[in-house]
């Protein structure tokens, strides 16, 4: 966990990761396959990239480092992580979204170990790792919370509330991730409200940015350790994505295919391309 | 039989400055309580608790939504997260955060909402929560309290952090009658018998306990004997003692100064109706808002006297 794997090793993972996600949605028959496909490379970076330090077999650990999926929507990319990292049997994913699952459709921290936040009602997450944040700095403890927000979802008023008050408490051990794949529920999000540029209203709230291709392990990794050195105020990470990277042309002319699964057919079509 | 309550007419504290003294009472013997405000702390008096643990007191600003999930969070973390500002925005601004990030997660947040009801006066409507207790009571894992007096409030706060679930308490701008003795009992969930009688009960939390002791009074020089009950506690609801009024005195009134949909009438309501049918009447604001002017003037005007208590029990007792 805080050794440091190969770029290629963290492929790897990526590539398992997103099979899970693939199968476990269309398994489901419903689910947010593309949301969770252009996270896939931060998720990873962070659990198996040595960037966090967690212990799954002691999950609530109080020096653990956070992850918070404030997008709730991309639950599968969450599950998908926590099974691999251990916190549970890669058995479970198949039960995703079933009656009596732990891997309910948005996550539910009350019903499985590592879900450190119960989200889904978008623009919440950023609140709930300031609180986190500050409790790290009453308890003297040196985790660091780190929390993915989608490029939709940051058009909740409640995410440039936490915003200010990250920038007001100091909070240099709180990174946030943008997950910026460019499409929201109903089409582009430029077209629904454009939040570009999104680095400059960051830093007008006073957070570091840091600009990313999300989809390159190469740079999301750096990106993440150097959060983890800046001092004295917070920072966001904008990782510009794919939305259903890298699998986006094989589900057919719609870019966005959000909320649904793959069909049987693109599901075997998307798991041949990332074996090949 | 519990002995005969009447309200001190010299009026003691305001509910929300004995929370304040209670909260920063409690910082001393647990350090594990913080307090969040959204920059109303030296109305919501949570500043007693900043000016003795400045570093475990956070004011986020004018951001109820905000300050509400970093209570979340905290609570996360094993905090006992005292959230606090006017109950209107507190509960009505930040209604999804209170859902998502404390009721859904069953997070030991208390929220605290002063400025309740019509009392507040002169700031008027805007600033009167008069739908929070309706709107706490429909988010599961919540306990919701409504206290009395400045004593009941010391006690309300000292049960509520020892239970790790979320809980709303309401707490009122203007001073309020003692009510309580020092060794009156108080339970959580446990309504508060104040005075007993035979004819009917009238069961009330907040300012309106001491109307209800007033109206007993009046109705006891007309030879009716009430019972009243101070129903601190609206949920959970103390079913025995709606029961026990219900089969012994045969009538009910109920009086909040809230809304009557979904408040402490329509909770009794259905635990009169489930149990033990009896009739009822109901005192509370009735579908509308209120307007400025002082406490008194609004009360009157918007039927939450004891006049209007004794009118409606005189028309059950006819």
């Amino acid at each position: 966990m805080s050794s440091t794997p190969s770029l290629a090793d963290l492929k790897t993972k990526a590539r398992t990761v997103r099979k899970a996600i693939i199968t476990s949605t269309t398994t489901a028959g419903s689910g947010h396959p593309t949301s969770s496909l252009s996270g896939v490379e931060v998720a990873v970076a962070l659990y198996f990239g040595g960037v966090m330090h967690y212990d799954p077999k002691n999950p609530h650990l109080p020096g653990r480092d956070r992850f918070i999926l404030s997008k709730g929507h991309a639950a599968p990319l969450l599950y998908a992580v926590l099974a691999e990292a251990g916190y549970f049997s890669r058995d479970l994913l198949p039960t995703l979204r079933k009656l009596g699952s732990p891997l309910e459709g948005h996550p539910n921290m009350r019903k499985l170990a590592g879900v450190e936040a119960s989200t889904g009602s978008l623009g919440q997450g950023l609140s709930l790792g300031i609180g986190h944040a500050l409790a790290a700095r009453l308890d003297q403890l040196d985790y660091r919370t780190y929390v993915m927000l989608g490029d939709g979802e940051i058009e909740e008023g409640q995410v440039w509330e936490a915003a200010m008050a990250a920038h007001k408490f100091k909070l240099d051990n709180l990174c946030a991730i943008v997950d910026q794949n460019g499409y929201q529920q109903t089409g582009p999000t430029e077209k629904v409200m454009d939040m570009k540029p999104l680095a400059p209203r960051w830093e007008a709230f006073g957070w570091n940015a840091i600009e990313i291709n999300g989809n390159d392990i190469g740079e999301v990794l750096p990106a993440l350790q150097k959060a983890a050195t800046l001092k004295g105020q917070p920072t966001v990470i904008v990782s510009r994505t794919v939305k259903g990277w890298p699998i986006q042309d094989l589900i057919g002319p719609d870019k966005n295919h959000h909320g649904k699964p793959l069909t049987v057919e693109q599901e075997k079509a998307a798991l041949a391309f990332l074996d090949a | 039989m519990a002995a005969t309550v009447t309200a001190d007419p010299k009026l003691g504290k305001s509910v929300r400055e004995a929370f304040g003294i209670a909260l920063a009472k409690l910082g001393e013997s647990r350090p594990d309580v913080v307090v969040i405000d959204g920059d109303v702390h030296n109305s919501t008096r949570t500043d007693f608790f900043e000016k003795k643990f400045p570093d475990r007191f956070f004011n986020v600003g004018i951001a109820e939504s905000d300050l509400i999930g970093i209570a979340g969070g905290l609570a996360s973390c094993g905090k006992a997260a005292w959230a606090s500002t006017f109950a209107t925005f507190i509960i009505c601004n930040a209604y999804d955060q209170l859902r998502m990030s404390v009721a859904f997660p069953n997070l030991d947040v208390k929220v605290v909402g002063t400025h309740a009801g019509i009392s507040i006066g002169e700031d008027g409507p805007s600033q009167m929560g008069i739908e929070d207790v309706s709107l706490a009571c429909s988010l599961p894992n919540f306990t919701v309290v409504v206290p009395a007096d400045e004593i009941s409030t010391g006690h309300a706060v000292e049960a509520l952090a020892k239970i790790k679930t979320p809980a709303y308490l309401r707490a009122g701008r203007p001073n309020v009658p003692i009510i309580y003795k020092p060794d009156t009992p108080y339970a959580l969930g446990k309504a508060t018998t104040l005075r007993d009688g035979k004819d009917l009960t009238i069961i009330a939390n907040g300012l309106m306990v001491a109307a209800a002791l007033d109206a007993a009074e009046q109705l006891a020089a007309k030879g009716k004997q009430a019972r009243v009950l101070d129903m601190h506690t609206v949920k959970p609801l103390d079913d025995a003692a709606v029961l026990a009024a219900a089969r012994e005195t045969g009538k009910i009134v109920v009086a909040e100064e809230h809304l009557l949909h979904g408040g402490l009438g329509s909770v009794v309501a259905m635990s009169v109706v489930r149990q033990h049918p009896v009739p009822m009447r109901f005192v509370g604001i009735n579908d509308t808002f209120a307007e400025s002017g002082t406490p008194d003037e609004l009360l009157k005007k918007y039927g939450l006297t004891a006049a209007d208590i004794v009118r409606e029990a005189q028309e059950l007792l006819r």
